[in-house]
């Protein structure tokens, strides 16, 4: 029982800002099912993600919070056999269609991965390749928002005299702030962050917390972590996923403090998962 | 447990011992075969050896004929053989991986890959030789080019599986389509394993004489027609090192040690490339 009066500090002394904004919808999810050829793996899930805010999923190893990012962002299209069906509107348009450009939504639907996945080549080429293939800039231009989004994602201090040489020779957590940056350059509206954190030390970890907590005010943010005391820092809403359901989302104080489902109160005082 | 100890650590000396001899024979070995080598080629050598056409007996000559015939013939296969070979490992890789085609694109490699290079000459003899009246520096290298073929198909699969699915996958998630992510991200990360899969390739060739036999032939003159019968190192070692002439045996044995200089610099080239790959 001492874990939730932790994470519920933490989760309540940010409740203010959360209640005083009039939430847009940014995504809007309707009775979605998803199946890895066959099996099913998601079961009807119903939600809608705030616009500019940070929304954390949590929930045991294999209750679908990954998987449901890669429904998202329709990772899922890359390997045959899997399959979605459902609503997931994003303007007005259910993205999860095959009519529906993959390509597109995945630059709309920016995503960062567990572990950090810099491209064999320099600092800069990194971010360049995302903004080339999205749209037509000059190099003036390109520089500019490889500034721009080095700086966003806090690594710019730390680079500025070594975009040209190679990205793996960053540190882990240098690493993934790259990948934030190369994501938020290509400016999608939201960001899918797949446990972010997970693969860091804690100085790291703490940084990436930082800057997610400076990227809600552009995008709309969604996070898997398996980390409760920082799904209580980070986040607004929370959603508690359980075998490929849904089973609450709310405020993240209320989550962390007073959730109605007793599944969801196991899990964050720690008695499974 | 305790009285088993002595038995175990027994058991671990003798694993040591048989594991660091086994070592020391096949070095042995090796070094014998450079030492024979360089003893008895290292004397034939001479730059004459480089710039003189292979000659009649009795009247010296060297290899001139014989080291541009195989450049020519293993460079055209790998012109050849390296463009098809790193498409199918694409293929293989990335796009018809479970399909039927994919499987058996995959199977035929495998066992081209381990068919005897003398069949090869002669399948090549069979289809472009006799066809076309007459042994070819070509039909050579297009034999050189069927023994580096499936090396290069199975190095481009393998390094290309060995990119972590989360890089391509990080790819597709900026919105770049399937060619853009193969073409400049996985192919990029598994090029230095490529190029090294593409240069053994290359030393496996040079070495072969098997598969010109049937093909290019050999010839003792100047010629870099490649309609015509062409000379090449192997082949010519071949030649010479059966022969009764001592002269001719000693180029022979030169010749042997340029091919193993030249696959021994391969060998280091590619080690570089991969540290270097993996360094950066």
């Amino acid at each position: 029982m001492n874990d939730i009066s932790t994470t519920g500090l933490i989760a309540a002394e940010r409740k203010v800002n959360v209640d005083a904004v009039d939430d847009g919808i940014k995504i809007l999810v309707e009775n979605l099912d998803f199946f890895y050829s066959g099996k099913q793996a998601l079961f009807d899930i119903n939600m809608a993600f705030p616009e500019k805010r940070v929304t954390a999923m949590i929930g045991p190893s294999g209750c679908g919070k990954s998987t449901f990012l890669r429904v998202i962002n329709r990772m899922f299209d890359l390997y045959p056999g899997q399959k979605a069906t459902g609503r997931v509107m994003m303007d007005n348009q259910n993205i999860v269609e095959p009519q529906v450009r993959a390509a597109v939504v995945r630059s709309r639907i920016g995503m960062v991965f567990q572990k950090p996945t810099p491209f064999p080549m320099s600092i800069h080429d990194n971010i360049a390749y995302g903004i080339k293939l999205n749209e037509r800039v000059s190099r003036a231009e390109i520089n500019e928002r490889i500034e721009w989004a080095l700086t966003k994602a806090a690594l710019w201090g730390e680079v500025k005299d070594r975009l040209h040489t190679s990205a793996i020779g960053l540190s882990g957590g240098q690493q993934q702030r790259l990948c934030i940056a190369r994501t938020i350059a290509v400016k999608p509206e939201v960001v899918l962050l797949d446990e972010p954190t997970s693969a860091l030390d804690p100085i790291s970890t703490a940084k990436i917390e930082e800057l997610i907590n400076e990227l809600r005010s552009e995008f709309t943010i969604i996070i898997v972590t398996h980390n409760m005391q920082q799904a209580a820092r980070v986040s607004d809403k929370a959603a508690f996923f359980l075998l490929g359901r849904l089973v609450e989302f709310d405020q993240t104080a209320r989550i962390f403090t007073n959730p109605r489902e007793k599944s969801t109160q196991d899990y964050i005082t720690g008695r499974f998962g | 447990m305790s009285q088993r100890l002595p038995l175990r650590l027994a058991r671990d000396a003798t694993f040591r011992v048989v594991a660091t001899l086994s070592a020391g024979v096949a070095l042995l070995l090796l070094a014998w075969i450079l030492w024979t080598l360089v003893s008895r080629g290292a004397s034939s050598l001479s730059t004459a050896l480089l710039v003189t056409d292979t000659l009649p007996p009795g009247r010296g000559g060297g290899l001139r004929n014989a080291i541009i015939g195989s450049l020519i013939q293993v460079g055209m296969a790998v012109i050849i053989a390296t463009p098809i070979g790193v498409l199918a490992g694409i293929f293989l890789a990335e796009l018809g991986d479970r399909s039927l085609l994919g499987r058996v694109v995959r199977f035929i490699n495998d066992v081209l890959l381990s068919a005897p290079s003398i069949l090869i000459g002669l399948f090549v003899y069979q289809i472009l030789v006799r066809p076309f009246g007459g042994f070819s520096g070509i039909a050579g290298a297009i034999a050189l080019g069927i023994i580096i073929l499936p090396v290069v198909v199975r190095a481009t699969e393998d390094m290309l599986r060995l990119v972590p699915p989360a890089l391509r996958e990080a790819a597709f998630a900026l919105g770049a389509p399937h060619w853009h992510v193969v073409a400049n991200v996985t192919l990029r990360g598994a090029r230095a394993g490529i190029v090294t899969g593409i240069l053994l390739a290359i030393a496996r060739a040079a070495g072969e004489t098997a598969p010109l036999l049937f093909t290019s032939l050999g010839s003792l003159n100047w010629s870099v027609d490649l309609t015509k019968p062409m000379s090449s190192l192997p082949v010519t070692i071949y030649q010479y090192a059966g022969s009764p002439f001592d002269e001719w045996v000693g180029i022979a044995w030169a010749g042997a040690l340029l091919i193993t200089l030249g696959v021994l610099c391969l060998n280091i080239v590619s080690r570089l490339l991969l540290t270097l790959g993996r360094g950066k």
